[in-house]
């Protein structure tokens, strides 16, 4: 257990890292080119250190965090694959990160083609008519959708449809991406048998609000890791009843090349480029979300698109019925360089293999661990699966958070818990398809160990982690006592 | 070329042990009719080499800062980003992380988090500041769904001295939530108060200003904010020159209630506008209506009471409040804002303000030497910081034919935004321009003709 100073305890004044450049041009008073009353009085009270220690520092705090680099990341829902290194070359050519957004179209073809490409790229995988790389994240491509969705309702004169029904199993951006486009959500239940949507549930709801439903939204396979048979059936309803279908990419890094959410039935598709072409995630960002549509959605998509023409590639603006720019730009370029670079790699062949492989993956854990956790649905799963801690914590008080804190002991990062909500001490674990079988294997043996701790020695579980650089933190305190930043002086207070 | 580990001999027995024999079994879930039996129709698979080369031709058709001068702001800024940075923010630890759902073993990037919020606090002067947003666009956005607040209709009022793209954006979100926009126009470059004052009502849910504004002019914020404050409006402040804020007042001095912007020029890549990085301080009395990721400082359950650093208040996101969440923000741009902080760190007190000054007196140099030219006249008399509005005796469009002669990128055509003019360009010049490089731009400018 260590700590490490914050950079504003660090240096002395008058240190610095960073030189600017030269002051070449002959130069005026600040007051004679700014109002008094708008000058800085004091400067900002930034840190004073110099270059070995701004290094030394953020060095440090590198080695107290873990990423997929330093060992198995099972993080469910997040598909924490390895990010290749080739792709971050790729994304820090001069060529593609020292471009301005606003250069004219003469001076980025490069850049056009590469969206021009990459869309088409993702309309095939997703089965879609047209896609839009604008979105920042997925969530940001769930609203998006969702702004499309209401457009086209409004042009049909429905605009009236008030209502998003969505899985109780499902993302919790999902309802919220819903309440940001003035949308109400209507929650439908899992089939406890298949752990699909029940349908019952679904066409009560169809049946007495169909003139008020604008879509369903939808991840398949679902936050349980598992493929919804009935995903055809549950389109021509929720279009018989004039509603949209809504697919979650979430979980998209199962059907690559399987098939297709526009052959499923989708109207609106959104990918995370950081899970399914696996973009770094960077401890929580930048993402993508890019979105498809089918034709009758695409004069709403935000633009500009990029067009090919006899002079090159330029962008092309949406018409009047666009609902306008949903950020500053293009999109994430930088992410897109690398998804390209990423389904550039692959090919179709090597697309398929990586679903089928991290199907395998998923199906040998979930195999393995079977005999010591429960098995929320013990049916054959698609790239993830959740278990969960309900034995360990009948029988021993051991619970989903215990485990997994005991987990990170062993060098692993731990599976998400407590989600999907309907499953009690849940353990969603998604392996991926770029891990071992050694390291699969490891894990099995890590997950068995812990449950005959659970058994015979639970405290050591309750307790843990005892390894890592800090224990568990006290996390009713910092919501009780709000502390988000330092302040002068406050190293005296602690 | 393949990241996949396991070989075919591994995978089938794999399969042996869960008692299937191929692929296909495991797929049995996916219904017969939605099964795609065909390839994707994408190019094949590449080698590294031969997918390198290829990506570096694509990279070539682009002209990129290194290799040409320009003059291009309007939004997205050329700072020099000091080696130090890049070094230490691709460390993988924290490039191939995900957001610190297990804090025990994310104490790092927690803990530049923590410092990145501190750091956007001492530049605005403001309370608290969130762990970052999509782009400055969104930041705005979620800046004004907060003032709105949940079902809310109150009017929110802009001034079109805000970056149009942002304005677009928050169009679009306006739309979709249903609520209603006014327009202050920019007269002569600023927000006057008298426009204001007409358009400000007891009803008005947010005032939004920016500053420096799009087009580079200074706003008269103390005249402002007692306008945009005599209701009971939001005063939000949109700020996408953060290198400004090193010689300029930070909003809080000013009465800023929240301030917004892009924070994207310090530390990280251009990248042709993205990824971004939106960021919004406010005062402490918003902590709870906050989006986004918050981390905070706490310590060590049990005795040992250890420092350490964890996401925090989150019964505001989505994950917890579902279709209650005021926000549908799930991530933040973490490793952007770990280029920030080492940025902010590097630069320091004194480099931080020396950037200021540096981007203000090249800015004004550019300006005079621009103004004296014969048929160039300054568009608005107000003052700047590092980008101005030249009126040319020519349209922009014949302009940006000289520059591509001169084998220069030049400034940003207004008429691309704002009608009725056609002959103004919005220069910038930041720290990253020579004098040698202003002059070179001056001369080319000498040999336009009316």
């Amino acid at each position: 257990m260590s700590v490490e100073k914050l950079i504003f305890e660090k240096g002395a004044p008058g240190r610095r890292a960073a030189t600017l450049a030269a002051m070449d041009v002959p130069t005026a008073s600040l007051e004679s080119m700014i109002p008094e009353d708008m000058l800085r009085k004091e400067p900002a009270p930034l840190p004073e250190v110099s270059e070995i220690e701004v290094v030394r520092h953020y060095t440090h705090l590198s080695q107290r965090n873990f990423g997929v680099d330093t060992g198995f990341y099972p993080l469910g829902s997040c598909t924490m694959k390895y990010n290749p290194k080739l792709n971050e070359d790729m994304a820090v050519l001069p060529g593609f990160a020292r471009i301005h957004p606003l250069q004219p179209d003469s001076t980025v073809q490069g850049a056009i083609q590469l969206f021009y490409e990459l869309e088409q790229y993702l309309a095939e995988i997703a089965g879609m008519a047209r896609v839009t790389l604008q979105p920042s994240a997925g969530a940001h491509g769930e609203l998006t959708g969702l702004m499309l969705i209401k457009a086209y309702h409004e042009s049909n004169g429905q605009g009236h449809r008030n209502l998003v029904l969505i899985p109780d199993n499902a993302h919790g951006t999902n309802p919220a991406s819903a309440t940001l486009a003035d949308y109400k959500s209507v929650e439908i239940k899992t089939d406890p048998g298949t752990g699909g949507i029940d349908m019952d549930h679904l066409k009560a709801v169809l049946d007495s609000n169909a003139a008020n439903v604008a879509a369903i939204m939808m991840t398949n396979p679902n936050t349980l890791g598992l493929f919804d048979r009935k995903v055809l059936e549950i389109a021509t309803a929720v279009h018989e009843a004039g509603g949209q279908l809504y697919y979650d990419g979430a979980n998209a890094n199962a059907v690559l090349g399987i098939t297709r959410p526009g052959d499923m039935g989708f109207d609106v598709v959104h990918f995370n480029l950081h899970k399914t072409c696996s973009t770094p995630h960077g401890g929580g960002g930048p993402g993508a979300g890019p979105i498809g549509v089918k034709e009758h959605l695409v004069p709403f998509l935000p633009g500009p698109l990029p067009a090919k023409g006899d002079n090159g590639y330029y962008w092309a603006d949406q018409g009047s019925q666009s609902i306008g720019k949903v950020r500053a730009n293009k999109g994430n370029f930088g992410v897109l360089v690398r998804a390209y670079t990423y389904i550039r790699t692959y090919g179709p062949d090597g697309l398929l293999h990586v679903a089928q492989s991290a199907i395998l993956n998923a199906n040998y854990l979930k195999h393995e661990l079977a005999s010591d956790y429960e098995i929320a649905y013990p049916l054959i799963c698609q790239h993830e699966f959740v278990a969960t801690a309900e034995r360990q914590k009948e029988e021993y008080g051991v619970t989903a958070l215990d485990i997994a804190k005991r987990i990170l002991d062993f060098g692993m990062y731990a599976p998400t818990i407590y989600f999907p909500l309907i499953v009690h001490e849940a353990l969603m674990i998604e392996p991926t398809e770029t891990e071992t079988r050694e390291t699969l294997d490891y894990f099995v043996s890590v997950m068995r160990q812990i449950a005959e701790e659970a058994r015979t020695n639970p405290e050591i579980v309750k307790t843990a982690p005892h390894t890592t650089p800090v224990g568990r933190l006290d996390q009713a305190l910092a919501a009780r006592q709000p502390n988000l930043r330092w302040t002068t002086g406050q190293e005296e207070t602690h | 070329m393949s990241y996949i580990p396991n070989t075919p001999e591994d995978q089938q027995a794999m399969l042996e042990t869960l008692d299937f024999s191929s692929f296909e079994d495991l797929l049995a879930p996916v219904p017969e009719d939605l099964r795609l039996r065909r390839p994707l129709n994408l190019p094949p698979a590449l080698a590294e080499l031969d997918l390198k080369r290829l990506m570096n031709g694509v990279a070539a058709k682009n002209k990129n800062l290194d290799t040409v001068i320009s003059f291009l702001g309007a939004g997205t800024y050329d700072h020099a980003v000091p080696s130090v940075v890049p070094h230490l923010q691709r460390r993988s630890e924290f490039v191939t992380s995900y957001t610190p759902y297990q804090p025990e073993v994310s104490q790092g990037m927690l803990q530049a988090i923590y410092e990145f919020q501190t750091m956007v606090c001492q530049v605005s002067g403001l309370d608290i500041a969130n762990a970052s947003l999509y782009d400055g666009a969104t930041a705005l956005v979620e800046a004004v769904l907060l003032a709105v607040g949940p079902g809310g209709r109150g009017e929110v009022v802009i001034s079109t001295g805000v970056d149009p793209q942002y304005r677009r954006v928050l169009h679009t979100y306006a739309h979709a939530r249903g609520f209603s926009i006014k327009e202050v126009p920019a007269r002569n470059g600023v927000t006057s108060s008298e426009d204001l004052d007409a358009a400000v009502s007891a009803t008005t849910s947010a005032v939004v200003i920016q500053q420096p504004n799009f087009f580079g002019c200074i706003e008269d914020m103390r005249a402002i904010e007692p306008v945009a404050h005599k209701g009971k409006a939001v005063f939000i402040v949109n700020i996408t020159e953060p290198a400004s804020l090193g010689v300029l007042a930070p909003p809080a001095e000013y009465g800023a209630d929240i301030a917004v912007g892009e924070l994207m020029s310090f530390g990280n890549t251009m990248s042709y506008g993205g990824p971004a990085l939106g960021f919004m301080a406010a005062r402490s009395k918003y902590m709870r209506l906050m989006p986004g990721r918050l981390v905070g400082q706490t310590v060590e359950e049990g005795g040992n009471k250890q420092t350490g650093y964890v996401l925090t208040l989150q019964t505001r996101e989505q994950h917890i409040r579902r279709e209650r969440a005021t926000s549908n923000i799930c991530t933040n741009q973490a490793l952007l804002a770990v280029g920030a902080t080492i940025y902010l760190a590097a630069l320091g007190k004194h480099g931080f303000r020396e950037l200021g000054e540096l981007c203000l007196q090249k800015a004004h140099y550019a300006f005079r030497q621009i103004t004296a030219l014969p048929g160039f006249k300054a568009k608005f008399s107000s003052s700047f910081f590092d980008e101005f509005v030249i009126t040319a005796p020519v349209s922009t469009q014949r302009l940006q034919h000289h520059f591509e002669q001169a084998g220069i990128i030049g400034g940003y055509a207004l008429s691309d935004s704002y009608p009725g003019m056609p002959n103004d360009m919005l220069f910038c010049v930041t720290e990253t321009r020579t004098k040698e490089e202003i002059d070179y731009l001056v001369d080319v400018l000498k040999e336009v003709q009316a």
